[in-house]
């Protein structure tokens, strides 16, 4: 098994049965494209009215982190959810990462119930968190061969596979051997990133993966998933407190408020609606505040130490 | 590929994965070596003190194979609680390898890297007190070693489960439950000089079992067949705890998942 930068014609095998996409009409390439009204039959992600419930504190109070949450997303599109800290983005992704269990609803990867085909939808996803966990005592090169050997990668080559994507980050072949702890968090980010892409997953989920970077380290990561729109085969799911970033990377973006959606579309008809409907200046902050009653600016600076949200 | 070659190939990952953890905390390493050497040595000395052969031999043994079990379970019950503290517990849980994979792959390293550290300190003692052990059955070490750590493996994975569900004091948990082992197993003495309420609970204990064996193949130079009956209450430890381990974790990383437990904390 092998991954490449370069133009891939097809949906992955990724060589492990029977993780393997359910087929898609292959004319289709997701709504961006313009051609919502050609469905294709399995969604690359079908989150369908679910519902995560959290007890909290002494009292046991409990509260619907995800609440009634439906979605599709198409193969290959950048899917973008914004939200407020506390909205339940990060629980969301956690769902679909199979890291929680989902308490009413249901979510399918590419066909694949999340519940009753979970070793089949862990072979398709990949996540990238926002604190790019590590063995921080490891190097680079030694935790992908980890993550390589995770999922059923043969070693040598992942080996290539690994230097390749940590040089097209930017990372060279002498920091490869040094502890991860060594480097800058943007550089442990790309890092992250690059592990992620080394499982070749079909969805790739991106749980605010600039939050905390610098200008560059931002730009450099937001351009990479930029490319990997068009080099790699993957559906992302991304979200994101940047409204710039949102903008510019996402085909469609969902916001999320007290975990429930309160509005979906491309970030042009969002913006669009918003100024016709509300007399709203056209920015996607506008269509936050006006869906949330709150600027998501407050958010960053409440975020500002990295920490995901909820 | 076969499903055995793939959860094989999977578990080779955290073999690999904590041996190369160890090469980078190489420093660590060297002290804790140091420490167990000396820490044994100082026991042992208790005997050499007492001019009394068979306590020097008595204390070395508990002394070294208490080291052995100790590493077992800590590596095992540390499973959870290391990845927790490195952050990286939700990326393995996510990840395509099934918990079994991942028990064995933890038990594997633990056992390798165990039975080098505990070999260095049985040369160093020997070597430093010029025992003799021309008489002593290593066969019957060897197999009790061997089964011990079967149910040692299988009482690792039930302690693993507590960091699981506690997050903040399940470590703490862990490190009690090795503390009554080490109480009530005979490490140091007789368990027949405990109050019999001890007594029974030392019945519990694996290790009480595999000090036993121990002491009497290279001590008295006992076969295994002669040791029977310590002998089947490590295999049937073995085969209750290591299934029932596997399942208790499944379990409990379900609940974690329900409650939102494998979150990164710290």
């Amino acid at each position: 098994m092998t991954i490449s930068l370069e133009p891939r014609p097809a949906i992955p095998t990724l060589g492990r049965e029977p993780a393997t996409p359910a087929p898609v009409d292959q004319a289709v390439s997701g709504p961006s494209a313009g051609e919502q009204h050609l469905r294709p039959a399995v969604a690359a992600l079908l989150v369908d009215h679910v519902t995560k419930r959290f007890v909290v504190g002494r009292k046991r109070k409990p509260v619907d982190a995800v609440d009634d949450v439906s979605l599709r997303i198409e193969r290959g599109e950048i899917y973008g959810i914004l939200g407020a800290n506390g909205s339940g983005k990060s629980t969301l992704i956690r769902l679909v990462s199979t890291l929680l269990t989902i308490d009413s609803g249901r979510v399918e990867v590419f066909g694949h119930d999340i519940e009753r085909e979970e070793m089949a939808v862990k072979r398709l996803i990949n996540r990238v968190s926002v604190d790019a966990a590590f063995f921080k005592k490891l190097s680079p090169w030694e935790n992908l061969v980890y993550a390589a050997r995770l999922y059923g990668l043969d070693a040598g080559h992942a080996h290539a596979d690994a230097v390749r994507i940590l040089t097209r980050l930017g990372i060279g072949r002498s920091r490869m051997g040094r502890p991860v702890e060594q480097m800058s968090r943007g550089m442990q980010q790309k890092v992250a990133i690059a592990r992620a892409l080394l499982t070749s997953p079909t969805l790739l989920l991106l749980d605010e993966p600039t939050t905390g970077l610098d200008p560059r380290s931002k730009l450099d990561v937001q351009s990479f998933i930029e490319e990997l729109r068009h080099s790699h085969d993957a559906t992302i799911v991304l979200t994101t407190h940047d409204l710039d970033e949102a903008a510019r990377l996402c085909d469609r973006l969902a916001i999320l408020n007290e975990g429930r959606i309160v509005t979906e579309g491309t970030p042009a008809a969002l913006i669009e609606q918003v100024a016709r409907e509300h007399g709203q200046p056209p920015t996607l902050e506008s269509v936050f505040m006006t869906y949330t009653g709150r600027s998501l600016d407050e958010d960053v600076e409440e975020n500002a130490s990295g920490e995901d949200d909820d | 590929m076969t499903v055995v070659a793939r959860e094989l190939k999977a578990s080779f990952a955290f073999v690999e994965r904590n041996f190369n953890l160890t090469k980078r905390y190489w420093g660590w390493e060297l002290a804790w070596l140091t420490y167990g050497v000396a820490g044994a040595l100082s026991i042992t000395l208790i005997g050499a003190d007492q001019g009394d052969r068979r306590l020097l031999l008595t204390l070395m043994i508990g002394a070294i194979f208490w080291n052995y079990l100790g590493i077992l379970f800590e590596i095992l019950a540390d499973t959870i609680q290391w990845e927790r503290w490195e952050g990286t517990l939700e990326y393995t849980m996510m990840a395509p390898v099934r918990r079994y994979t991942q028990l064995l792959g933890s038990a594997v390293y633990a056992v390798v890297y165990g039975l080098v550290y505990t070999t260095f300190i049985l040369i160093v003692l020997v070597l430093f007190f010029g025992i003799d052990l021309s008489r002593a059955d290593l066969g019957t070490t060897a197999v009790f070693m061997l089964i011990g750590s079967l149910s040692f493996v299988g009482i690792g994975m039930m302690a693993a489960i507590l960091p699981l569900i506690y997050v903040e004091r399940g470590a703490q948990m862990t490190f009690v439950l090795q503390s009554l082992l080490l109480l009530v197993s005979g490490v140091y003495y007789s368990i027949d000089i405990l109050p019999g309420w001890m007594q029974l609970i030392s019945r519990f204990s694996p290790a009480t079992y595999i000090l036993d064996g121990v002491r009497r193949g290279l001590i008295d130079g006992m076969p295994v067949t002669s040791l029977w009956h310590d002998v089947w209450p490590l295999l049937v430890m073995a085969l209750v705890l290591i299934p029932l381990g596997v399942w208790a974790f499944g379990r409990a990383e379900r609940y974690a998942k329900r409650t939102g437990k494998l979150k990164r904390v710290g």
